[in-house]
């Protein structure tokens, strides 16, 4: 387009290329990529069904296989082959990580946005209300709301995105408000663009490198606290397998058979410590203001 | 200052009560009956409606919040559909081992936390300080129930140096509260080594080196003082993510506080406890917001009240 300005590309090209100047956002980069593949074809990598009772797949005495040959993670209460039922749960945790997210983000940035922009009453209530979400003991909130219902996976998407959209729209308001006030937008008025030209052309891009950093960030709070309503019984329930709940349906046992509960707890560490390195890489690499402060 | 006070007051009441009505209309519109708990699965239709109407069940909704709310204005929380005693009773018996944790698992984090930042930034971009740095995104990634189960297991289950779970005596407290210490250090790591890197650039720390005094004098006396306290103040701020922590290291160690009072009655729909748990939790949230805005111009006179 012949009038793009600088204005209207907030996010520098060589994104990637400077990324992949940083180790750890590598690493976080390939542990996503590994558990996405795994996800994916899950049903090629899985040696056995997730839900397959293995006959083999306990002592003579019902008790869990630990990690062998046949079985490399161990095998769980039931038999089941805690590797394939590993893989089956990463589609658990990336849905919920994705779509809880993306809606928590969506709710937050058109809260963040129409309070900032439009100011007025429609601001003061919606700030109010994110004020109220915020005193909110949001995890106690989550679970009441997730024991109620039955939970499904889409449920427990909602309930976590129902809690986890203040913190964007708190920091999307903020931008706005100051976005809103700087002589380019004041520059665009005098020439008569109207509010929705603004927002669309000029607000939303300069928010697009804030959303990215927030809602990689984001990811991770969500595979934690999907990841702890499963723990409770309260997430996504079995015999569908999330990496919260095959702890849940373990944990009693977890003296004699400590890896039913720490191999899953790692790869839910992984993934959300993975998200976390990419997210806090891409605020270096797309917030200028925070460049070369240590 | 009274008038700033008295202005913030009003409004942690309006969120109070905010957070009363949503939770009263959550709980109120969710497809969860609570008198079936209470009648049990045998009951007839007659005893599950003589029940509802001794609770005031069957009345409209703005009544029942409005008698709730009536209640709660003279300190009066309900009373427990299914343990018969008053909501505020049992909240009042459960509140002291909560706040021990909450005690035990805030110094943790800052003993652990505090201490990892300033060795950061001591070492700024040596290779100690970008290993704490990823330790600090360690801890915040860590499922809060994972790393409980791996102190349970490591400390009490394998060495035995610790009981497994329950309540009363010192050693029960230590892994509860190493489990939320080690999970809040990430963050607060993270917040030391900024502040302090940050007064290390000052001019009067230059000043201080020019006069002559030496490094570990100028770092405890003059640095440690002036990045310490912006990050203290935001404990205040931490008391949000403390609450939700509690609920699973209750749960992971039986630790008998109002998380697992909270988690019991979600389970049962009883919802007067419900209601109370989430308002004593909110509570401490909106008063710990008060306290950090209020502590932080004390500390930084640049900062005024608005």
């Amino acid at each position: 387009m012949a009038d793009t300005t600088l204005a209207d590309r907030p996010v520098p090209a060589g994104i990637w290329r400077r990324l992949a100047r940083r180790p750890l956002a590598l690493l976080g980069l390939a542990t996503i990529l590994v558990v996405v593949l795994g996800a994916a074809f899950a049903p090629l990598i899985a040696p056995y069904g997730p839900d397959e009772q293995l006959f083999e797949g306990l002592t003579l005495q019902g008790a869990p296989l630990a990690p062998n040959g046949q079985f490399v993670f161990g095998t769980d209460l039931l038999g089941r082959d805690l590797f394939s039922r590993i893989l089956y749960g990463a589609r658990t945790s990336l849905v919920i990580g994705v779509v809880a997210n993306g809606v928590a983000l969506a709710i937050g940035t058109v809260v963040g946005v129409v309070a900032g922009f439009f100011r007025g009453w429609i601001g003061a209530v919606l700030m109010r209300f994110t004020d109220l979400m915020m005193a909110f003991p949001a995890l106690l909130l989550a679970i009441c709301l997730a024991a109620i219902f039955t939970p499904s996976l889409w449920i427990v998407a909602m309930v976590i995105a129902l809690v986890n959209w203040v913190q964007t729209a708190r920091v999307v308001y903020t931008e706005t408000t100051t976005l809103s006030e700087r002589e380019f937008i004041a520059a665009e008025r005098t020439l008569g663009a109207g509010s929705a030209r603004i927002l669309l052309r000029h607000i939303l891009p300069h928010l697009v490198p804030m959303i990215i950093v927030w809602g990689t960030l984001g990811i991770s709070t969500t595979v934690l606290l999907e990841a702890t309503l499963s723990y409770l019984g309260v997430g996504v329930q079995p015999p569908t397998p999330s990496w919260g709940n095959i702890i849940f349906e373990n944990q009693t046992y977890f003296q004699a058979a400590p890896w039913l509960v720490f191999i899953p707890g790692a790869f839910i560490l992984a993934l959300a410590l993975a998200f976390n390195l990419v997210g806090d890489a891409l605020r270096d690499v797309l917030d200028p203001t925070q460049r070369g402060r240590d | 200052m009274a008038a700033y006070l008295a202005r913030r007051l009003v409004q942690a009441a309006l969120i109070l009560l905010g957070v009363s009505f949503i939770t009263f209309l959550l709980l109120y519109v969710l497809p969860a009956d609570p008198v079936r708990q209470i009648a049990g699965r045998s009951a007839t239709a007659q005893t599950v409606e003589n029940i509802r109407r001794q609770l005031g069940l069957d009345q409209p909704f703005l009544v029942q919040y409005g008698r709730y709310l009536a209640g709660l204005v003279q300190g009066d929380m309900g009373r427990s559909y299914l343990q018969r005693t008053e909501v505020a009773t049992l909240i009042w018996a459960r509140l002291p081992a909560s706040l021990l944790l909450m005690a035990g698992g805030i110094l943790c984090e800052l003993a652990i936390g505090l201490t990892l930042g300033i060795v950061a930034a001591l070492w700024r971009g040596r290779a100690l300080d970008q290993s704490l740095m990823v330790g600090s995104f360690v801890a915040v990634s860590a499922p809060q129930f994972v790393v409980g189960l791996l102190l349970l297991y490591v400390f009490a289950v394998r060495l035995g140096w610790f009981p497994i779970g329950g309540y009363g005596t010192f050693a029960h407290l230590v892994l509860p509260a190493l489990t939320l210490g080690i999970l809040g250090s990430g963050w607060y790591s993270r917040m030391m080594r900024s502040s302090m890197v940050e007064v290390l650039r000052a001019d009067f720390i230059r000043t201080a080196r020019a006069k002559g005094l030496g490094r570990a004098r100028v770092v405890l006396r003059h640095a440690l003082p002036n990045a310490i306290l912006p990050v203290i103040a935001m404990i205040g701020i931490d008391i949000g993510i403390f609450m939700g922590g509690i609920v699973v290291v209750e749960s992971v160690y039986g630790w008998p506080g109002i998380g697992q009072l909270a988690w019991q009655a979600i389970q049962r729909v009883d919802i007067p406890i419900i209601m109370g748990v989430t308002l004593v939790s909110a509570t401490a949230i909106v008063l710990g917001n008060l306290l950090a805005d209020l502590i932080a111009p004390m500390i930084d006179p640049r900062i005024r009240l608005k």
